[in-house]
């Protein structure tokens, strides 16, 4: 009996003490995992992988970088001198797999000996030429066709870069920045815009609402905390969006400010509850020291009652920064979702969020796209947490100091 | 008298700004509620969607939000309710449970897309669970778990010294004292948490995007590898890629009231919860 | 001159004061003791309509000063509350510094005139006797100040707007032996200037500073009158009692 009753003790406690390890940790699994999917990528080369890039065996070009490869694919560079070090000269001739296709009809189907000996071929006509092609279509030899190194992703080029174009070929354009600044622009404009109507709510509940006001209203707002996000991105797409896009007459009502105002509505309940609670955490006895000297009840709220709560009304403005900006559905269907950098309100723009959300589900596991959305991952954990740690160390500071 | 004037301006200002925010909020609500009321029917409740899920209902999607919540629930209600006994029970006030907390807290934080990326790479991945209930009740465990812990040590911090000085003094051990004394006391408080848990898995999309949800998929799942639909999933979608958006638009209104209805049905469930079994164990 | 005829408190039911009628003198100290709960705190608190803050409160009857019923309609609240500074039993400083502490009720009644501030505040911390001990950490937060020093500043903080009836809610029962003598003798010099009513647990500290004494007990105003005689020869039963420590 006792024997059992032991053994008893020893897996509960067990159980006890493995889950608390697990979700204390669990924290630091999401980092690893983000990290260990996302780290591949500044090791993949920047062409798509089981393709390669192929020149004439004269052309003395070594390597180019995703810059020039776009520029050369898009037609915006039409001579070598544009590109590449400056030693080839003359037209580039571009060839994909289905000009040789049209060239040689019914040959290119199967990647036999037949089909690489026409590929040979066909480089070999052409000495400006550059050639972007599957592996196994590329003759061994490089007699004629030599293949060229492309390097791999850097760094520079995924923080720094201005286009994210993640599914052109053949150099996938992986530069953050639109997102980035995307990102920034939507939560930036929506706390804005909830800032000051959440914190008037506060106020009101905490120092103007009557007593029974109050208890119906409180709950009723946390309430709306739980509202699923595509409700509200539901809602933003059919009415916000008509909306915006009638009165200020643009051509689509898809846009920054559609992501920002719903994104606030979104953020209310949050800054609502947390300001509220920190202006009624004011000590009566300041209150009533204020306003026993003859000091109205507005200049107690704003001399005394605000300077008190301030460290709960900044955790609450930085806490729904951080749900802004880690937003994603709603955000996905009412920005529209254009990866450029944000110019104005009034365009469309894309988040972090949003773009792994959408380009997730279509990007080969382990490939290129793949690790530069999980990296996109890796940017949002790091923003949020930071938000998060900065919240948190705001209000414990509030709490501990009070005065000085 | 100035500053009278200057109070009169600042609270019509607060008042307003109160009226109109709440208005707003209500705004959206009631939108939904109009829109979507004339579409719920016993069909839309039990059907198959069809026509490119234009018509029918929302039955499969229903099933398979109901298998994510218990399926999430399963897993993250133990882990999370013994996590809470482990950290405020056995751990007490140690420098690494302020370190768990902190943790724990920013856990919540975090973006539900980045957990969707998280159970992608590991659960469908790393473990080989493929696109399955399995995967996706998982990430949304994962996700609740932080709710959960917390609503527990709140429930065993609000609970007196006093009760536990009470049951040592009679011979209990610690493990007997949390079973017998402690959890039942506690209990009313975590399952508001549970509940409250369960209106957020039902309401969660990004986490569910790459471990579960299925676009179109009129049968019902068989088993726990399966993919399935699912209520926030099916509304994104008709909302905004089904085959015929502008004849969709009555399915998405009537979708969206649902999952309004769940998540208002859930806190006040949680609210009477938290009154009726209060006040039962107040009275024993 | 503070009087109240036949006044009668509610809070919602509960029956807190009943028929006080009373007349304080211009610059006096009167004491109100009586068991807790008694009702001597609500009725130091509706001289500057503190207890208007609580919700459901109700008041009945007279409540005159210097002539003037402060529950008229025509009574600006927060006029009245500069003319009738108050004292609380805990000191509550604002998250402050020192000199703005004691700056706030002139800046709260729109005094702009930098120079008149600073005059003010000099002024009232030497009036509360606390001048010497900091006027090198103006500047410094009020929290840096003992428990003792906190509490006559906000006394000086009281002082700063020029009231001329100072309540005093229980100022002492904070403090340490050594800072309650300071206030003791603080209350006997500011008394040439203001009245002052103090509420207070401690029937020594009533005997010492106050002119007159009023005993409270039950929501009744048992025994009111000059202070040697409350302490010496009380007319009533339950006063010989309270002031002999029999019960309270």
């Amino acid at each position: 009996m006792k024997g059992s009753r032991r053994v008893i003790k020893y897996i509960a406690e067990g159980l006890f003490t493995l889950s608390g390890g697990i979700t204390s940790f669990a924290i630091l699994l999401i980092v690893i995992f983000l990290f260990k999917e996302g780290a591949g990528l500044f090791s993949s080369p920047t062409v798509e992988r089981g393709y390669a890039l192929c020149v004439h065996a004269s052309n003395p070009t070594r390597v180019l970088d995703a810059r020039e490869i776009k520029r050369a694919f898009d037609g915006e560079a039409s001579a070598w001198q544009e590109i590449g070090t400056g030693e080839m000269t003359g037209e580039i001739a571009l060839l994909r797999l289905e000009d040789l296709d049209a060239l040689y009809p019914g040959e290119m189907d199967e990647a036999g000996e037949a089909a690489r000996r026409r590929v040979e071929e066909a480089i070999g006509d052409r000495p400006g030429v550059i050639a972007f092609l599957p592996e196994e279509y590329l003759p061994e030899s490089e007699e004629v066709a030599r293949r060229l190194e492309t390097g791999n992703v850097t760094g520079v080029e995924f923080f720094a870069g201005g286009e994210w174009q993640p599914t052109v070929a053949p150099a996938a354009r992986l530069g953050v920045l639109p997102l980035l600044l995307g990102t920034v622009w939507v939560g930036f404009f929506a706390i804005i815009l909830a800032l000051v109507p959440g914190l008037g709510v506060a106020i009101y509940l905490s120092e103007l609402a009557g007593a029974r006001a109050r208890a119906w209203l409180k709950p009723t707002i946390e309430l709306l905390a739980g509202i699923p996000s595509v409700v509200y991105g539901f809602f933003g797409l059919v009415v916000l969006v008509p909306f915006i896009q009638g009165m200020f007459d643009l051509p689509v009502g898809e846009s920054a400010l559609a992501g920002s105002v719903v994104l606030a509505i979104m953020a209310l309940p949050t800054i609502i509850t947390i300001a509220e609670d920190a202006m009624r955490g004011t000590p009566r006895a300041l209150r009533e020291a204020s306003l026993a000297l003859g000091a109205t009840h507005w200049q107690t709220i704003y001399r005394v009652v605000i300077p008190h709560s301030s460290s709960g009304i900044t955790a609450a403005a930085v806490l729904g920064i951080g749900r802004a900006v880690g937003e994603t559905m709603a955000v996905l269907m009412v920005t529209g979702n254009a990866a450029v950098i944000p110019h104005s309100l009034f365009e469309p723009v894309r988040t972090i969020p949003a773009t792994i959300a959408a380009e997730l589900g279509e990007a080969p596991v382990g490939g290129t796209h793949y690790q530069a959305l999980f990296l996109l991952g890796c940017i949002l954990f790091a923003i949020t947490m930071a938000i998060n740690l900065s919240a948190e160390f705001i209000a414990a500071r509030g709490q501990k100091g009070g005065g000085a | 008298m100035n500053k009278k004037v200057k109070q009169a301006i600042a609270f019509a200002i607060f008042r307003l700004l109160g009226f109109l925010v709440v208005g707003v909020l209500f705004c959206i609500l009631g939108f939904i509620v109009y829109n979507g009321a004339g579409v719920i029917s016993w069909e839309f409740l039990t059907a198959a969607p069809e026509e490119g899920m234009s018509a029918g209902g929302i039955f499969p999607a229903i099933v398979g939000t109901l298998c994510l919540v218990v399926g999430s629930i399963a897993f993250a209600f133990p882990v999370g309710v013994m996590s809470g006994i482990y950290i405020h029970e056995y751990l007490g006030n140690r420098w690494i449970v302020r370190v768990i907390r902190v943790m724990t807290n920013n856990l919540g934080g975090i973006p539900s897309i980045v957990f969707g990326l998280f159970g992608m790479a590991l659960f469908v991945n790393a473990f080989g669970f493929g696109d399955s209930i399995l995967a996706g009740s998982c990430t949304l465990g994962l996700l609740i778990l932080p709710l959960i812990i917390r609503t527990t040590e709140e429930a065993l911090k609000a609970i007196p010294d006093s009760y536990r000085a009470g049951s040592y003094a009679l011979g209990a051990g610690k493990l007997q004292t949390i079973f017998r004394v402690t959890l039942p006391v506690a209990m009313p408080n975590i399952i508001t948490g549970l509940i409250l848990s369960v209106g957020r898995v039902s309401g969660e999309t990004a986490p569910i995007l790459f471990t579960v949800a299925a676009y179109f998929l009129p049968r019902l799942p068989s088993g726990i590898f399966d993919q399935v639909m699912a209520l926030p999933y099916h509304l994104y979608v008709i909302a905004t890629s089904g085959t015929d958006i502008e004849a969709s638009r009555p399915m998405a209104y009537g979708t969206a009231l649902v999952l309004v209805i769940i998540v208002l049905a859930m806190n006040l469930l949680a609210t009477a919860t938290r009154l009726h079994l209060g006040k039962k164990t107040k009275q024993d | 001159m503070i009087e109240t005829k036949h006044v009668d408190f509610y809070y919602s039911s509960f029956h807190a004061l009943k028929n006080i009628s009373m007349r304080m003198e211009a610059r006096t100290v009167t004491a109100l003791i009586g068991p807790s709960g008694c009702g001597k705190s609500t009725f130091l608190r509706l001289f500057n309509r503190m207890n208007d803050l609580i919700d459901d409160t109700r008041v009945s009857g007279e409540c005159l000063i210097d002539g003037e019923d402060i529950y008229h309609k025509s009574v600006a609240v927060d006029e009245l509350r500069k003319r009738v500074g108050m004292v609380f039993q805990k000191p509550n400083p604002f998250p402050k510094s020192i000199f703005e502490n004691v700056a706030y009720g002139l800046r709260v009644n729109d005094i702009r005139d930098k120079s008149f501030i600073a005059y003010r505040v000099e002024a009232s911390l030497r009036a509360a006797a606390l001048w010497d001990e900091v006027k090198d950490k103006l500047r410094e937060s009020a929290f840096a100040l003992s428990g003792g020093q906190q509490q006559r500043l906000c006394i000086a903080r009281a002082l700063a707007v020029s009231p001329s009836v100072l309540l005093m809610d229980e100022p002492a029962s904070a403090l340490d032996p050594i800072s309650t003598s300071k206030i003791e003798e603080l209350i006997a010099d500011l008394k040439k200037e203001y009245t002052i009513v103090i509420v207070t647990h401690n029937m020594q500290q009533a005997a010492r500073v106050s002119d007159h004494t009023g005993f409270f007990m039950m929501g009744e105003l048992v025994e009111f009158g000059e202070t040697a005689r409350i302490f010496s020869c009380p007319e009533r039963e339950q006063t010989r009692n309270y002031v002999n420590g029999r019960f309270g």
